[in-house]
C-alpha cells in the first residue's frame, strides 16, 4: 500500500500576538494539532468560519510555513525546509490556487508570460516551445490566445482565476490546494470554475485540498469534509454523511445556515456571539459558549476527535454520548 | 510670470472638470522637462560649448559685469569667465547628484529587499541602520567623513550616495513584504521561483515607479546638499568647480559683483524646481490609482 498523497500529523502553528503597546506577547494557536489526509484523485473539503485556521492549514500543507509541532508528509516523505532548493523543486508537484486571482498575478506581465513561468522555473520543455505550451494550457482552461496576450486587469474575475489555474497546472502537479478559489467570484462564474476544477481532477487524478467557508461549494466538490473550529478539527467524514446528518452541533449550525431550495426541513440554528478570541480559548470544548447542547462536562473537559460508529470522526461529548446510548439501546 | 500661473491653473481646472482621454502635460511640467533636457545637453557637451577653459585667467577683464563682449555672463575676481565656469559646474554638480542618487537608490533598494527576504535579525539590523541614518544630521556625518578621509570626487560622490538610502530601503522593504504576503510575489515563490527571480523579475518592475518618484525627490536634495557642502568649503575643491563651490567663493563679492554668485544660484533653483515639478507629475502619472 502506497503512502497517501499528503498527510499532516498533529500540525500546530502558533503566532505571537502583542496586546497594546507594552503588553506581553500572547501565543495564539492558529492551528492546533490538525491531522488530515488527502488521497490521490480525491478532494478533501475544509470548512470553517473566518479565523478558524483553514488557510493556515493550507499553507502548512504546502510547506509555505513551518509547523511549530507535528509534521507534514508528501507521498510519505517529510516536507523539506521552506525556500530550500528541494522545497522549490517540490513546487512542481504541489500548487496553490488563491482567493484573489488579481492579487496572485503580476499586473505588469501578460497572462501568457505568467503561465509559461513554471516552465522557465523548472526548466520544462525547450525555451522556444514554452510559449506554445502556455497557450495550449490556456486553451485547456478555456482562454483564447488573444486573451493570453492581455494583462490581468483586462480580464474578468473568472478569466483571471482560469489563468491562475492554468499556471498551477503547468507542471502537472499531484496536489492542488485551493484556498477559497471561488469566494471572490460571481455565483454564475463560481459554477464554471468549480466544474473546471472537477474536470481537471478527473482528467489528471489530482488530490485537492479545497478550503472554503461556503458549504454548497464544498458539497459540490468534496469526497470528504473536515470542519474546523478555532484551529481544531471538530468533525471529519464522508461529505454526504457529514452534510446530511451532522454529528457535531457546530457542523449542524453551519449546515442549517446554508440556504436550501424549497422548504426548510430542519430548524435554522443561529449561533450566538462571535467566534471566541483564539488567544483566550474557552476551557473545555472551545465551542461550548455558543453550543445549544452544551453540558457541564463540556465546560471542563476538552473532547477528543474520536471515531463514531458510522465511521466519521467527531470531537463532541454530546454526539459520542448519543451514539453510545443508541448502541446500548439497540 | 502672471500669464504662466494663470495658464497653468486654467489647464489644471479644465483637467479636473473634463478629464480628456489624452492626458495633457501641464505648462509647468513642460518647463521642467525642457529645462532638464537643456541642462543635460549642457552637461554632456560641456567640453565643446565652453568659450574658455574654466581656469583660464583674463586679468585685464576682472570683475567685468554680464553683457561684456568677450564674457557674456561677466568674469570673477581673477578674470575667469563665469559662463565657462557655470557650464563646467553644471556638469560636476549633475555628476555628483546623479551618481549619488543612483548609488543611494541601488543601495537602499538592496537593503530593503534583504530585510524583506530574510526578516528576523537582518531586518532588525537594516531598520536600525535606517533609523540611525535618519536620526543623524547628514551634514555632520559628511563633515566628519570629509575631515578624516580628505576629499576626492569619487569619495564625495560615494558619501553623497549615503544620503537618503533609508527611504528606498523602507519603501522597498514595505512593498516587497506586502507583495510576498498575499500577492503576486508569494504566488511566484509558490511556483518554485528562486528569490533572485522573484525580486528582480517581479517585485522590482512593480515598485519601480515608486522608486523613480522617490529618486526625483532625492535628486534636488542632493544638489542642494552638494551646494551646501561646497559652500562650506568641504565639497568640490578648487580648482575644480561646482555650483555650490561657485556660490561659496562668490559670496565675498556679493556686493560688488553679484553675478558671480547669482548665475549658479539661479541654476540651482531652476534645476531643483524643475526636477521636483517633473517628479510630482510623474508620481501622479505612474500611480495607477490616480489615473
Amino acid at each position: 500500500m502506497s503512502a497517501p498523497l499528503l498527510q499532516t500529523r498533529n500540525v500546530t502553528r502558533c503566532y505571537g500576538m502583542r496586546k497594546g503597546l507594552l503588553g506581553r506577547s500572547v501565543e495564539v494557536r492558529a492551528v492546533d494539532g490538525v491531522s488530515l489526509t488527502v488521497e490521490r484523485g480525491r478532494t478533501l473539503g475544509l470548512v470553517g468560519e473566518s479565523g478558524s485556521g483553514k488557510s493556515t492549514t493550507g499553507r502548512l500543507a504546502l510547506g509555505l510555513e513551518k509547523p511549530d509541532a507535528g509534521d507534514v508528509l508528501f507521498k510519505g516523505a517529510a516536507m523539506p525546509g521552506t525556500d530550500s532548493l528541494a522545497w522549490r523543486q517540490m513546487r512542481a508537484r504541489m500548487q496553490m490556487i488563491y482567493q484573489d486571482p488579481l492579487g496572485a498575478l503580476d499586473r505588469r506581465l501578460q497572462i501568457v508570460e505568467q503561465v509559461r513561468e513554471p516552465f522557465d522555473v523548472h526548466g520544462l520543455g525547450q525555451p522556444k516551445e514554452r510559449e506554445a505550451l502556455a497557450f495550449a494550457l490556456l486553451q485547456s482552461v478555456g482562454l483564447r490566445a488573444d486573451q493570453g496576450r492581455r494583462y490581468p486587469h483586462e480580464l474578468s474575475g473568472g478569466q483571471r482565476q482560469r489563468a491562475v489555474i492554468a499556471r498551477a497546472l503547468a507542471t502537472k502537479p499531484d496536489l492542488l490546494v485551493c484556498d477559497e478559489p471561488v469566494s471572490a467570484l460571481d455565483v454564475s462564474i463560481q459554477a464554471q470554475v468549480i466544474n473546471l476544477l472537477v474536470d481537471i481532477q478527473q482528467e489528471l487524478g489530482l488530490g485537492l485540498l479545497f478550503i472554503s467557508h461556503d458549504l454548497k461549494v464544498i458539497r459540490q466538490v468534496s469526497h470528504r469534509v473536515a470542519v474546523m473550529y478555532l484551529g481544531r478539527i471538530v468533525e471529519e467524514g464522508e461529505a454526504d454523511l457529514l452534510l446530511s446528518n451532522p454529528a457535531h452541533p457546530y457542523t449542524e449550525a453551519l449546515v442549517s445556515a446554508a440556504p436550501v431550495p424549497g422548504r426548510r426541513t430542519r430548524p435554522r440554528i443561529v449561533l450566538q456571539g462571535d467566534p471566541p478570541n483564539p488567544a483566550a480559548r474557552p476551557s473545555g470544548c472551545a465551542f461550548h459558549p455558543r453550543c445549544h447542547a452544551a453540558r457541564e462536562r463540556c465546560k471542563v473537559e476538552s473532547p477528543l476527535l474520536k471515531p463514531m460508529p458510522d465511521g466519521r470522526l467527531a470531537a463532541c461529548h454530546v454526539a459520542h454520548d448519543q451514539a453510545n446510548f443508541l448502541k446500548a439501546a439497540s | 510670470m502672471a500669464d504662466i500661473t494663470a495658464a497653468g491653473s486654467a489647464t489644471a481646472t479644465v483637467d479636473k472638470v473634463a478629464p480628456q482621454p489624452k492626458n495633457r502635460i501641464p505648462l509647468l511640467v513642460w518647463f521642467g522637462l525642457i529645462w532638464i533636457g537643456f541642462i543635460l545637453i549642457v552637461a554632456l557637451t560641456a567640453d565643446w560649448i565652453t568659450p574658455y577653459r574654466f581656469t583660464a585667467y583674463d586679468l585685464r577683464n576682472r570683475l567685468s559685469p554680464p553683457g561684456h563682449v568677450l564674457h557674456w555672463l561677466g568674469t570673477d575676481e581673477l578674470g575667469r569667465d563665469v559662463l565657462s565656469r557655470l557650464i563646467v559646474s553644471i556638469r560636476i554638480s549633475l555628476l555628483v547628484a546623479f551618481g549619488a542618487t543612483v548609488i543611494s537608490a541601488v543601495f537602499g533598494t538592496v537593503m530593503g529587499f534583504l530585510a524583506a527576504h530574510f526578516r528576523g535579525w537582518v531586518e532588525q539590523f537594516v531598520l536600525m541602520l535606517a533609523d540611525f541614518q535618519a536620526a543623524m544630521p547628514f551634514l555632520i556625518l559628511a563633515l566628519s567623513v570629509l575631515a578624516f578621509f580628505g576629499n576626492a570626487l569619487p569619495l564625495f560622490i560615494g558619501l553623497m550616495g549615503l544620503y537618503g538610502w533609508e527611504r528606498y530601503a523602507r519603501i522597498s522593504r514595505g512593498l516587497a513584504i506586502s507583495a510576498g504576503a498575499q500577492g503576486y510575489a508569494g504566488a511566484v515563490r509558490q511556483i518554485g521561483a528562486s528569490p533572485a527571480r522573484v525580486y528582480l523579475r517581479h517585485i522590482l518592475p512593480n515598485i519601480a515607479s515608486t522608486l523613480i518618484v522617490s529618486m526625483t525627490l532625492t535628486f534636488p536634495e542632493v544638489i542642494l546638499l552638494e551646494s551646501g557642502l561646497s559652500f562650506l568649503g568641504l565639497g568640490v575643491q578648487p580648482p575644480m568647480t561646482s555650483l555650490g563651490n561657485m556660490v561659496g567663493y562668490g559670496r565675498e563679492y556679493l556686493t560688488r559683483a553679484p553675478w558671480i554668485m547669482l548665475a549658479p544660484a539661479c541654476t540651482i533653483v531652476l534645476t531643483t524646481l524643475a526636477v521636483s515639478l517633473v517628479g510630482d507629475w510623474l508620481r501622479d502619472r505612474l500611480d495607477p490609482t490616480l489615473r
